[in-house]
């Protein structure tokens, strides 16, 4: 096993240069230019040289790319072009924000998909069925914005409950961080409960079906313990797949759900230092979260072993 | 071991703190953009220069009648040949560090300023030294006289001629600083910033103000706030629902589009606090076929109209003025002579105008933003004037990113160059034609459109040499006349945006920039 993940890890090394070396010269090669945006309408073609000069764009994109790696290689992420702090500050200002909706969408999620999909399951054909993949379809097709203002306009706007926006971190205080976080994890979680639900229905059906299952209620097992215990657990396979990419896609794309709800998060920052080509900021988030999908596959695939044991690595 | 008197005694004293701690003010405000960068000379971006009205002081300042003002200036002498200027500083100006402000300091934040503005170009060229006289004196020679040089201390809007400390004032103008330290009314919470989140603003507890009422941006600058936030609220539907349910104080500038929403409130205020407004402008890129023509470019004249442009961006006749002078109107310079005829859309004389220069139907690139609500709708309505007008048109649309990285390139159309761009300046960036940055009119060492006329340069230097109102007033009706000939660009149309506000925030300043001074929030 650790040989394994020694050897999981040493393979993420060729995946993240890969990454560093597109991403590199993607932006590069893309229309934009950092020094025009910061020099504003009345710059002159020499101001503009200046700036670029300064912010070492001049360089050729091979230089530039040396100088870049051999910082990284050091630990060092660089410094934004606009925000003038270390873009490793940045990014350890936005962990929090997006760690927090990550996991409590989640959670949500998790707590809400699963027992409604091994439900779905095994009344398979019922009404429960169709209502719960009825759900699933209509979480699926409505964007992620338009849950997002309904839910404002019927909890913030109209009852009052929770706070229309903003995020409060968990060091002022446990109530105003839940309270802001609620309504945007329930916003997030409906796409994946509709994800994970309609997946927890297909393995679970798939499973129930197998002689083991047959077996068990031949020998008078109760139906809880034969769905939860054997069906559940044999069918966690994908299910926990799903969920893992799905940490990961939070982790790095809820730009829509960060914005409604003026989530400071990495998202966001991705976003902001897009629209301003911020490019090594954009360099290190995008490095970062190669790292993150990366990391979860790899605990993806080791959490398999947990579930089935048959799986030996 | 406590007595109960002391337990009392100390139960009374918390409270009476947390009782003081709710005492204390904030403001929670939604600016039109987040706060990126937060160095105002080495960028033009209105957000860092409001930035800068929080945290720095200005030596001039224009009142609300648009007259100027001493401002950390006590007093000034003027020699009889106009060439010699003695500042002096008020008393009791302190840094954030609780360091006094010194004449040397000024000298370095004139210099740096000098080196970046349009106008600081312009005057560095009449200057002939600066130097400190003592700690709270400087003296400005120049080599001949000019009515820029309380013009350009004293103005108003990007970039602002901030004074700073002069470690940092010396800072090379094309790098940021990295010391946040000025001597305004308010003080930059280093600590609490978060870009992206909030950035935070304390009142400055050692901030003299100057004893006059505050007028624009001169007078009394009267902190009346503890603590300012700018929330980065990137969703406009969000920010009104957050002004709306209380939990902020204020949106700068709400779009148009749900103005409806807040008029509707009565809890809402809506006030026009910059009377001058904004301008929409055309650029079009002179340096390539066919706008290196100057019948071409006179036919944009001809083909476009300020109020289709108006209706499409702004829609409500009450928050847009058709004006076309190419000074602002309701400005000293404001005049339309020699505007008789244009911007009326008549599209036969744009015809004869594009035969007569022989334009053989290429399309011309039009660069269209398409992320900022504000110009968004102004590429398809160019696009229909202009394809009326006799023109072919190709618009690209792309973020307003790519159009700034794009607008500076200066390669054929076919290599990724361009033909025509819109955007739109704050009024008061446009007040006199040196101060107008696309009436620079150098060639090469022009802003992007690079127009070329000696006659509008030899002008604008008339300008600058003028120090009689009356008489720079002739001359920027000859820059306007000269204008109707080069076309530098074309203006479209004033446009103002309303700051919305809960009812019990007041004391908002009629200015050219929006300041936090004299406001209160009850």
């Amino acid at each position: 096993m650790l040989s394994y993940i020694l050897r999981r890890l040493l393979a993420t090394i060729p995946v993240l240069v890969i990454v560093a070396v597109l991403v590199f010269l993607m932006l590069r090669l893309t229309p934009g230019d950092p020094a025009a945006v910061i020099a504003g309408d009345n710059a002159t073609t020499e101001q503009i040289a200046l700036i670029r000069n300064r912010l070492g764009l001049d360089q050729p994109i091979l230089a530039q790319f040396a100088i870049w790696a051999g910082n990284l290689l050091q630990g060092n992420l660089g410094e934004s072009f606009f925000f003038k702090k270390p873009i490793g500050e940045l990014i350890m200002g936005r962990v929090e924000p997006t760690l927090s909706l990550a996991f409590a969408t989640m959670l949500i999620a998790v707590c809400v998909a699963i027992p409604l999909g091994v439900l779905a399951a095994y009344k398979h054909g019922s009404w429960i069925d169709r209502i719960v993949m009825g759900f699933s379809v209509l979480g699926f097709s409505v964007p992620v914005f338009v849950i997002g203002y309904a839910l404002i306009y019927i909890f913030a706007i109209t009852l009052g409950w929770f706070p229309v926006q903003g995020y409060q971190p968990l060091s002022g205080g446990f109530g105003g961080f839940l309270q802001r976080l609620v309504l945007p994890a329930v916003t997030l979680s409906v796409i994946y409960i509709a994800l994970i639900a309609r997946m927890t229905r297909a393995s679970v059906l798939e499973v129930l079906s197998e002689d083991y299952i047959r077996t068990a209620r031949a020998k008078g097992q109760v139906e809880r313990k034969i769905l939860f215990r054997h069906a559940l657990k044999n069918a966690a396979v994908p299910i926990v797949t799903v969920v893992g990419i799905g940490i990961a896609l939070l982790i790095g794309g809820v730009v829509v759900t960060e914005s409604v709800f003026a989530i400071p998060g990495l998202g966001r920052l991705t976003v902001d230092a897009v629209l301003a080509r911020d490019y090594p900021t954009i360099q290190a988030v995008i490095l970062l979260f190669s790292g993150v999908y990366v990391g979860i596959n790899l605990l993806i695939d080791l959490a398999y072993s947990l579930f089935d044991p048959r799986i030996r690595y | 071991m406590m007595s109960r008197w002391t337990i009392v005694a100390a139960a009374a004293a918390l409270l009476a703190g947390s009782s003081l701690a709710q005492a204390q003010t904030t403001l929670k405000v939604v600016m039109h953009s987040d706060v990126k960068i937060v160095d105002p000379i080495w960028t033009t971006a209105y957000i860092v220069r409001n930035h800068g009205y929080m945290i720095y002081d200005t030596l001039f300042a224009l009142d609300g009648k648009g007259e100027i003002k001493p401002q950390m200036v006590d007093g000034f002498t003027e020699s009889p040949d106009k060439l010699t200027y003695k500042f002096t500083l008020r008393d009791g100006l302190l840094w954030h560090d609780g360091k006094p402000v010194t004449a040397e300091d000024c000298v370095a934040s004139i210099k740096r300023w000098g080196a970046k503005d349009p106008i600081g170009l312009k005057l560095m060229t009449f200057v002939d030294s600066m130097s400190a006289d003592d700690a709270k004196s400087f003296t400005i020679k120049l080599k001949s006289p000019t009515g820029l040089l309380l013009f350009g201390l004293a103005k108003p809007s990007s970039n602002v001629p901030f004074m700073m400390p002069k470690r940092v004032a010396e800072t090379d103008p094309n790098t940021q600083i990295s010391e946040f330290i000025g001597s305004g009314p308010f003080v930059l919470k280093t600590d609490e910033w978060k870009p992206g989140d909030k950035i935070v603003y304390t009142k400055f507890k050692d901030y003299k103000p100057r004893a006059e009422p505050a007028s624009g941006l001169a007078g009394g600058k009267v902190a009346k706030l503890d603590r300012v936030e700018w929330l980065a609220v990137a969703d406009q539907q969000q920010a009104v629902n957050a002004l709306l349910a209380g939990e902020i104080d204020m949106i700068e500038q709400p779009a148009y589009d749900l103005i409806p929403l807040l008029k509707d409130d009565k809890s809402i205020t809506l006030t026009n606090y910059n009377p001058l407004g904004l301008q929409y402008t055309m650029r079009p890129n002179h340096t390539q076929k066919p706008f290196d023509n100057p019948k071409v470019r006179q036919a944009l004249f001809y083909a476009l109209n300020q109020k289709d442009f108006l209706d499409a961006t702004v829609g409500n006749p009450e928050y847009y003025k058709i004006c076309k002078s190419l000074f602002v109107c309701g400005t000293p310079l404001a005049s339309e002579k020699g505007m008789e005829g244009l911007l009326e859309s008549n599209f036969e004389k744009s015809k004869a105008l594009l035969k007569e220069a022989g334009y053989d139907g290429t399309p011309i690139v039009l660069l269209h933003s398409t992320d900022l609500q504000v110009l968004t709708n102004l590429g398809p309505v160019a696009k229909q004037l202009l394809e009326r007008g006799g023109f072919k048109v190709d618009m690209q649309s792309s973020d307003w990113q790519t159009v700034v990285s794009r607008r500076v390139r200066k390669e054929p159309v076919d290599k990724g160059g361009w033909n025509l761009m819109q955007t739109s300046w704050v009024s008061a960036d446009i007040l006199n034609p040196v101060m107008t940055g696309f009436l620079n009119s150098s060639c090469d060492k022009a802003a992007f459109g690079w127009p070329c006329d000696e006659q509008m340069e030899k002008l604008r230097d008339d300008f600058a040499r003028e120090t009689d109102p009356a008489k720079q007033k002739a001359i920027a009706e000859a820059v306007q006349m000269r204008q109707r000939e080069v076309v530098t660009h074309v203006h479209l149309g004033q446009y103002y945006v309303p700051i919305a506000t809960r009812s019990n925030v007041t004391g908002i300043l009629s200015a050219a920039a929006p300041v936090f001074w004299n406001i209160e929030k009850k």
